[in-house]
């Protein structure tokens, strides 16, 4: 056993970090031409480097694209109108707290609970069985959202359902894949020339599965933790395979990510759920980038059970260029809905529903000084 | 003025934008007067050369009993504390209650036992209240409003215009315990936990500070809902200056810490009821910080930055190195899986 | 994209577990983590144990990182 203090935690050590930090901005001045473009793939990335300072002391030197990572935010509104429909016929909707501002094409389930409806936080979704267990009065349908790292245990979720047996609890499908999503965005011209990796999506699905980044698209990438030496080490791998020339998919968090992922997990996701085409808030209709309940598991169906199905995606939301901004194309101030039809308070898409999304930052920008301060605030700090 | 559209979410009680959106745009275009106007904890009136600390709140919270408190001593500390931040002396509050039909006589008794040590503790007396019984469903068990009454030194200057830049910022202890006891307290998430809100009067502890340090208080405000990073915004913009604030600074206890964590919650939006964050005179900063250490409600207190000229806004300084801007929440948190 | 903590096993009853982090104390699901005995630390996500985290793998990087934070000639 450690001595006092987890030895995770010297991941979040200042001094490693700066040391990183500066490393990184000497080679990408002298060897890189002073300035180089990659994408986070993940949400939570995306906060932990806006939230530890390190978009803002990489700044002009290493532009951070956020990619689609935030399975909550790419949840189409279909898909939200669906959750709200189930929510307003009186069922009892159990959510984790991300999805409660994602907004429909009219409201949110925030919005659906301030005025009466049944919607309820969970931290897991055991909880949600367990909460249907003890009201069996009451229909309990989980949203089901999530990408790889979450599917799993929804999975056991699901199975634990089954063999209680409980006849009030059922799941909204909605999980989203990462590699069919990452293959979608290279499809076509991107605007990065590295990737900084989910570590959490891979502890589940292993750097196998994320190889083809490198031997298909020859795109230097590397699986990152979400401390910020975790992150910086992995941005600082990036770089030297770029000053080198070099592609690879490289594990930076091997405390945690094994080559093939946990075996165990793949296997329950798959034995209740299989590959579905899913819309993706932003990007669109990706096929086999979802989840559906395979044969055999639709009862736990929620959409089959109260008849409730996601429409098709109307032709209202066009405009939206999210796409674009995601694959790192498009400042969100080029596209024609930002702060007119889409802001903050009415977000349009994915990155504007996030508050770390790159358009909600942008936002924020064009009205004051961004969420990374003034020119050299940083270096004028108080000691 | 076009009249706002849709309806009231939590969101607008939470103390962020939405709150802000809805003082801003329903209540001062008609209430508004240069009192209500100054947007502070309490009003200071001038009345017939006395200077008086007015203030109201009203308590909602669910469940009505949590670890380190329930909804009567938050009551009573709430405006206690709302008093003593523009530095008045707390001393007589009302209590209005307003009662969901067939509560438990013993659940209210428990409320009101508990208002009573609250007080005492804080050297207050309730001395007015009211009771109003409403149909089942209409209020959820007990809600209490409270309004405050205190007395400012007459010599007293203290709010906004006060501060120059160069004071320092202090917080008076570790951020975001009530908001997290209370998030376990409602038992939707099955997660144990040793953490307790910090509900406490701090009319003492102001009082040490304004007895023994007498001049160093220049401004404060008590970091409830929104947190301290919410506080932090609304005296940027009250004063017209820059704050800064130090991340490594701002203290946040390890078990704290690590829910914030586990729950995706940042600590410095998180609700606090027994903490302040006062903008100090530089040259007894450290003076003060000491006389906070000595109280046992200050013992976790620690300067946690500085005020500069600049334009109105709050900035965190990260470890690293980096600046970031903070923002007015857009309602409260809720916990995360990404 | 998804959040998930080190959290140290207390006790493990078949495929769940109590686990803690500094004073906060959950149950957890440990069916993906059958090797995690009291005292390992795992990651948890969403209730779920999705990982054993590795001590060794850990320290190596650690030494790779304070060797490169030392400056050189010290």
């Amino acid at each position: 056993m450690e001595a006092d203090r987890p030895l995770w935690e010297r991941f979040r050590d200042p001094g490693i970090a700066r040391a990183l930090v500066a490393r990184v901005r000497v080679r990408v001045a002298r060897e890189l031409g002073g300035h180089v473009s990659l994408m986070e793939v993940c949400g939570t990335h995306t906060v932990a480097i806006s939230r530890s300072g390190i978009r803002a002391a990489l700044r002009d030197a290493v532009t951070l694209v956020s990619g689609p990572g935030c399975p909550v935010c790419v949840t189409s509104p279909e898909d939200v109108d669906a959750m709200v429909a189930l929510a307003e016929s009186g069922l009892t909707v159990l959510t984790f707290g991300d999805m409660m501002r994602v907004p429909g094409s009219s409201t949110s389930l925030e919005a659906v609970r301030a005025r009466g409806g049944r919607v309820r936080l969970a931290y897991s979704p055991m909880d949600a069985v367990s909460y249907a267990a003890s009201h069996p009065d009451e229909q309990v349908v989980f949203l089901a959202v999530g990408f790889e790292t979450t599917a799993p245990g929804v999975a056991l979720a699901v199975a634990q359902a089954r063999e209680l047996p409980l006849a009030n609890f059922s799941i909204y499908p909605a999980h989203k894949l990462i590699p069919p999503a990452l293959r979608a965005l290279l499809d076509q011209e991107v605007g990065v020339q590295g990737f900084l990796l989910p570590g959490h999506v891979s502890t589940v699905i292993g750097r196998r599965a994320l190889a083809f980044l490198a031997e298909e698209y020859r795109l230097p990438a590397v699986i990152a933790g979400f401390e910020p030496v975790d992150i910086l080490m992995a941005i600082d791998r990036i770089t030297h395979m770029l000053v080198r020339g070099e592609a690879e998919v490289v594990n930076a968090y091997p405390r945690a990510v094994r080559e093939e992922g946990n075996t165990l997990a793949q296997r329950a996701m798959w034995s209740c759920f299989a590959p579905a085409d899913a819309a993706w808030r932003g990007l669109g209709p990706i096929p086999g980038s979802g989840l559906g309940l395979r044969d055999g598991w639709e009862d736990l169906d929620a959409c089959r059970r109260y008849g409730v199905w996601a429409q098709p995606a109307g032709a209202m939301r066009t405009g939206c260029r999210c796409g674009d901004v995601l694959r790192g194309l498009l400042l969100p101030p080029r596209c024609p809905l930002f702060a007119r039809v889409c802001t903050p308070a009415a977000p349009q898409g994915p990155c504007m529903v996030s508050s770390e999304g790159a358009c909600a930052a942008y936002y924020r920008y064009e009205r004051g000084d961004g969420d990374d301060g003034p020119q050299g605030a940083g270096a004028a700090g108080p000691r | 003025m076009t009249a706002p559209k849709g309806q009231v979410l939590l969101a607008h009680g939470d103390g962020g934008l939405l709150t802000h959106r809805l003082i801003s745009e329903v209540f001062l275009p008609q209430l508004g007067n240069p009192v209500l106007a100054r947007l502070e904890d309490a009003a200071v009136l001038e009345l017939e050369g006395c200077r008086l600390a007015f203030t109201t709140d009203s308590f909602v919270v669910r469940p009505l009993f949590f670890p380190g408190g329930d909804i009567g001593r938050l009551a009573v500390c709430g405006t206690v504390n709302d008093l003593s931040m523009v530095g008045a002396r707390p001393l007589y509050l009302s209590a209005g209650f307003l009662l969901e039909e067939g509560l438990d006589l013993e659940v209210l008794e428990r409320v009101v036992a508990s208002m009573c040590s609250a007080a005492a503790e804080a050297g207050v007396r309730v001395v007015a209240g009211d009771t109003k019984v409403v149909e089942r469903g209409s209020v959820d068990g007990v809600f209490i409003n409270t309004a405050g009454l205190g007395v400012v030194p007459p010599a007293l200057r203290m709010g906004p215009e006060t501060v120059r830049a160069g004071d320092r910022l202090l917080v008076s202890g570790p951020v975001g315990e009530h908001a997290l006891a209370v998030v376990l307290a409602r038992g939707d998430l099955e997660i144990e936990s040793t953490i307790r809100s910090d509900c406490a009067p701090l009319n003492g502890l102001v009082g040490d500070i304004m007895t023994q340090c007498p001049g160093a208080l220049r401004f404060m405000r008590d970091p409830t809902r929104g947190g301290l990073a919410t506080v932090a915004c609304e005296m940027a913009v009250a004063c017209g200056l820059d704050f800064y604030l130090l991340e490594d600074g701002i203290p946040l206890t390890e078990e704290a810490g690590a829910l914030c964590d586990l729950l995706g919650l940042d600590p410095l939006y998180l609700a606090n009821e027994g903490k302040f964050l006062a903008v100090v005179d530089r040259d007894q900063a450290d003076r003060v910080l000491e006389i906070c250490r000595a109280h046992p409600l200050g013992a976790g207190a620690a300067l946690v930055g500085e005020a500069r000229s600049g334009r109105g806004q709050a900035y965190l300084v990260t470890a690293l190195g980096g600046t970031r801007r903070l923002d007015l929440p857009a309602g409260a948190q809720f916990p995360r899986i990404c | 994209m998804c959040l998930a903590v080190p959290v140290r096993v207390l006790t493990r009853d078949g495929d769940w577990g109590e686990v803690e982090s500094s004073g906060t104390r959950l149950r957890a699901a440990l069916h993906f983590v059958p090797e995690a005995r009291p005292g390992d630390w795992v990651l948890v996500h969403a209730g779920v144990a999705i990982a054993l985290l590795d001590e060794e793998e850990a320290r190596e990087s650690l030494a790779f990182l304070e060797e490169l934070s030392t400056p050189h000639g010290s």
